[in-house]
């Protein structure tokens, strides 16, 4: 399957966003993640929390360098939400991208919207 | 050039000489020649009478003590040194070699003392010293379990070491008897009332004591021995162990015109040298100030000294503590400083408990306001505080501190200990050596102590002290899981087993700190509710709880892909399944790899691959090999009795059964085992957390074994029981463990930080102190019931299917980062360069 064939469909560009149907809420279950993939091969991490925030973080592991993040087990820390990197366990702050525990380094963050019972990823 | 240390006896102080050179000589200033009598390397000899329990030399051996790869050190096995030529310095041994030295130990140990009775060279007539020697005795006692009835066996010394041999005696199925002169056993380390107890205690046990007299003669009488003891009394018996004490072994020194002391002992000076300054003497061999120290603590601070000294040091031997606590079939005896109290003008203090079957006795100085010993007889678990408080000002009224009450020295506490007290006296560690492992070395729990200090690393009797330490230091000895639960993964496991709690969200709203849980927590939850039998692990609302590698239940690599194991019982697999691997692998472009585990792992799977690669899996006839849980990986077997001509059981077939019986038992941390068909061991077992031996007469259980970073050898549970009774005790042990460690706490560790170590352990696995056994067996069985394969689950629902997809919005869509390159033969990851991380 090629990226131009994929169920991603560009919506109205009023903000100059462009957003992308991604899936279902109820494909994704609270308090985990699944892996995205944008029509320019970007990788996103999807998350969902307890109370229905979806947030979005690029799916690559700075540390690693593999496309995980979407693995690993979301919660938080200290009231922050969080994911957990599968490879090494650093965390990720849902909403900002930025790593707890190194202060120099944060993954991208992606506009996400749910309307409609489905979640969309926005990129600029 | 470096110099030669010869090393002359190889016995538990001339090991300890020899590691501590090379531990300290980082230079490489010293070459050490090490001369051992015996034909196997350094054992534990204070710990000799638990051969018995399995007959296995391997089991005593020091750690380190083959010196394979220290190209420093040669060990040379099997010959004794017969002569010194001082003038030449050299050594010549009894098979004629001649080693030159620059500095010469000795540390010959000494001889059992056999007292001049007649017959005492008959056949059957031992002493008590090596593990020949008790081979020697167990050949006499075999002889006499061929024969009718119950056999009998003679102990003349009814000290420390008779005591133990009659144990051993015991334990080989005869009734002892003991012979002491003294009119009380143990005369050196206790006083009369504490003697009295302890022979009702030793004669409860199947032995009987004859104290207060001697033995006259020894007979030979129709194929058994007849030993007429001086005071009339007749005694039938198949064998005969002399432990009336022991003698320097000085004979060399002697012949080498060294010095001795007036009864035995090699002069040496507070350096440990002799009159001759490249010769020193430690250990048992040594006479310092007219003394000759039987202990092994004494012997280890010798050999300090004289390493020190090697390299240029001014230690000085810091003279002994000859306090003893021992456990003598079961019964705790314990003796420290003044135990007579025979210095001027000092008090006893005496509680004598018939009813409890307790005898506790501290000596203080005239105004009672100094502790200058005491005996414990019966329950010495006051023992570890007492002892460092020898010579010091009381803390209390020395009547409470007798207390029955309060635990561990009544109303002492570790506060109350000087920096100076000795807290590990194997090893010679002071409170204020632990103080600073805390304080300068980060040392936060007891394992930590345990390699940095070694306190606690040898008798293990003061673990309970080190950890009543950490929390005096301040160390927070917090068992929190993370910041959801104040509980430790013990006690949540308790908490969902009581309350029935079946999902996370239930046990962190009703036990938790508020918040939602985190990477720690959440797996720690999945476990406890999978080994507590909760369904599927990725049934709803468990899936989110997993780490990455439960989640997709196969083990995820270095670029995100994942590699599968499927389970090979004991590493037994037909040709047929050998090649549906190797055509799944060839399919699917996998990497191939022998494991530890005897079974193959596939690397290189992608996660929508991965159902794709079980179902054809599944579909031959494999299931989950559980690689990627917390929970039983494999049983290594030999190929035991079938082939090997040396296997004395079947080993496969046991191990397949144990691997069959626990697979997919979730537990705290992953759980190892190897089964091997003869003491041969190569199953590897004892570096298992369970591992099985067999022997000509059933089988062995060792648990407690890790390989990794912190190498430790299983230690001996049981010894030679059936099959039947070697699965009741792994289905107690595997619970108890489950129900008890730590989150991540391998069965090494949990059985190092566990207090009464090994001992507790036996008495709740197998002796069922706790009255639990029959509910951990319950569990076994249930968890053996319930078992189904996790992979022909998932396969089976399409829901959990649906979780194997690369991407949601392009299932199937190969993850572009992932790429391969060939190496050997075969697909590689291709290393990920780490992207640019973006600053803040």
């Amino acid at each position: 399957m090629t990226v131009q064939q994929m169920t991603v469909q560009p919506m109205n560009a009023v903000d100059s966003t462009m957003w992308f149907e991604v899936c279902a809420l109820g494909a994704l279950g609270r308090e985990e993640g699944v892996a995205a993939l944008l029509p320019d091969g970007t990788q996103v991490a999807v998350f969902r929390t307890h109370d229905d925030r979806v947030f979005a973080l690029a799916n690559l592991d700075p540390f690693s360098g593999a496309a995980v993040l979407a693995r690993g087990i979301v919660g938080d820390l200290g009231g922050t939400p969080v994911v957990a990197s599968p490879m090494h366990k650093q965390h990720f702050d849902l909403r900002t991208g930025a790593c707890v525990e190194d202060g120099t380094v944060a993954v991208p963050t992606y506009p996400v919207r749910v309307s409609g019972g489905t979640i969309s990823l926005g990129r600029t | 050039m470096a110099r030669t240390l010869v090393v002359v006896g190889n016995g538990m102080v001339g090991h300890r000489l020899v590691q501590a050179v090379r531990d300290r000589d980082t230079d490489g200033g010293w070459q050490v020649v090490v001369f051992a009598e015996e034909p196997r390397p350094a054992y534990d000899r204070v710990a000799l009478t638990s051969y018995v329990d399995g007959w296995d030399p391997l089991g005593l051996q020091l750690d380190g003590a083959e010196f394979t790869d220290d190209p420093g050190v040669e060990l040379v096995l099997g010959d004794a040194v017969a002569s010194i030529d001082r003038a030449a310095r050299t050594v010549t041994t009894a098979a004629g070699r001649t080693q030159p030295y620059d500095a010469l130990a000795l540390a010959t140990g000494s001889a059992p003392f056999v007292p001049p009775v007649p017959g005492r060279d008959l056949p059957g007539c031992h002493v008590y010293r090596t593990i020949d020697d008790l081979d020697a005795i167990r050949a006499s006692a075999e002889r006499a379990r061929a024969g009718t009835g119950r056999g009998a066996a003679l102990v003349i010394g009814g000290g420390l070491l008779g005591l133990e041999a009659a144990k051993a005696l015991r334990d080989m199925g005869l009734s002892p008897h003991v012979v002491e002169l003294a009119p009380r056993l143990m005369p050196l380390q206790v006083d009369e009332g504490g003697g009295a107890l302890l022979k009702r205690l030793i004669e409860d046990l199947d032995v009987t004591v004859h104290p207060g007299t001697s033995t006259g003669a020894i007979e030979p009488d129709r194929g058994r021995l007849l030993a007429t003891l001086g005071n009339g009394t007749e005694l039938d018996v198949d064998l005969v162990v002399f432990s009336a004490g022991i003698r320097p072994r000085d004979q060399l020194a002697r012949d080498a015109g060294l010095p001795v002391g007036e009864r035995g002992g090699i002069l040496v000076d507070e350096a440990c040298r002799t009159a001759d300054p490249h010769v020193y003497a430690i250990g048992e061999c040594a006479n310092l100030d007219g003394r000759v120290y039987g202990l092994v603590a004494p012997g280890y601070s010798m050999a300090e000294v004289v390493a020190d000294r090697l390299l240029g040091g001014t230690a000085t031997f810091p003279g002994a503590d000859m306090s003893t606590k021992l456990k003598l079939m079961g019964v705790d005896v314990a003796s420290f400083g003044d135990a007579h109290a025979a210095t001027e003008g000092a008090l006893e203090v005496v509680v004598n408990d018939a009813v409890k079957g307790t005898y506790k006795k501290l000596v203080v100085s005239d105004d009672a306001k100094t502790l200058l010993g005491g005996v414990l007889v019966g329950d010495a678990a006051d023992y570890a505080l007492l002892r460092p408080l020898v010579g010091r000002p009381l803390p209390g009224d020395p009547g409470a501190l007798l207390a029955p009450a309060g635990g561990g020295g009544g109303g002492v506490g570790v506060d109350a200990l000087p920096d100076e007290a000795q807290v590990c006296s194997c090893n010679a560690v002071t409170k204020g050596a632990i103080r600073a492992a805390v304080h300068e070395q980060g040392c936060d729990d007891v394992p930590k102590l345990k390699s940095c200090t070694r306190a606690g690393a040898s008798c293990g009797s003061c673990v309970p002290m080190l950890k009543q330490l950490l929390s005096s230091f301040g160390v927070e000895q917090s068992k929190a899981v993370c910041e959801h639960f104040t509980q430790s993964r013990a006690e949540l496991y308790e908490i969902v087993r009581v309350t029935g709690i079946t999902t996370f969200s239930d046990l962190i709203e009703r036990h938790g700190t508020g918040g939602r849980g985190c990477d720690v927590c959440k797996p720690v939850a999945a476990s406890i509710l999978a080994s507590l039998g909760n369904g599927h692990i990725l049934t709803d609302g468990q899936a989110g709880l997993q780490d990455t590698n439960d989640r997709f239940l196969a083990n995820i690599q270095r670029n995100g892909t994942y590699s599968v194991v499927p389970r090979i019982p004991g590493g037994e697999i037909t040709p047929e399944k050998l090649l549906v691997l190797a055509q799944v692998a060839l399919d699917f472009g996998l990497y191939t790899k022998i494991t530890g585990g005897q079974r193959i792992d596939l690397f290189g799977a992608t996660v929508d691959q991965l159902p794709v690669i079980w179902k054809r899996l599944v579909d031959a006839g494999f299931e989950s090999g559980h690689a990627y849980g917390k929970s039983l990986r494999t049983v290594k077997s030999c190929v035991g009795e079938t082939w090997c001509r040396y296997g004395v059981q079947d080993s496969v077939g046991l191990a397949v059964e144990l691997e069959l019986r626990y697979r997919g038992l979730r537990s705290p941390h992953k759980l190892k085992s190897g089964v091997s068909g003869c003491a041969r061991e190569c199953a590897e077992a004892r570096g298992k957390d369970f591992g099985v031996i067999a022997t000509d007469n059933g089988w062995n259980l060792y648990v407690g074994g890790n390989g990794g970073t912190m190498p430790r050898h299983a230690d001996l549970l049981v010894s030679e029981v059936d099959k039947e009774t070697l699965l009741r005790v792994i289905d107690r042990f595997l619970m108890f463990y489950i129900r008890t460690a730590d989150r991540l706490q391998r069965t090494s560790a949990w059985l190092d930080a566990m207090e009464g170590g090994l001992d507790h352990l036996r008495d709740v696995v197998v002796h069922d102190s706790l009255g639990i056994a029959a509910e951990l067996e319950a569990q076994m069985a249930e968890h053996v019931r319930g078992y189904a394969d996790e992979w022909a689950g998932v396969l089976a629902d399409p829901e959990k299917l649906a979780r194997f997809t690369s991407f949601v919005n392009a299932p199937g869509a190969p993850d572009p980062t992932i790429a391969f390159r060939e190496e050997r033969g075969q697909r590689v990851p291709v290393l990920l360069g780490t992207p640019e991380v973006i600053s803040r």
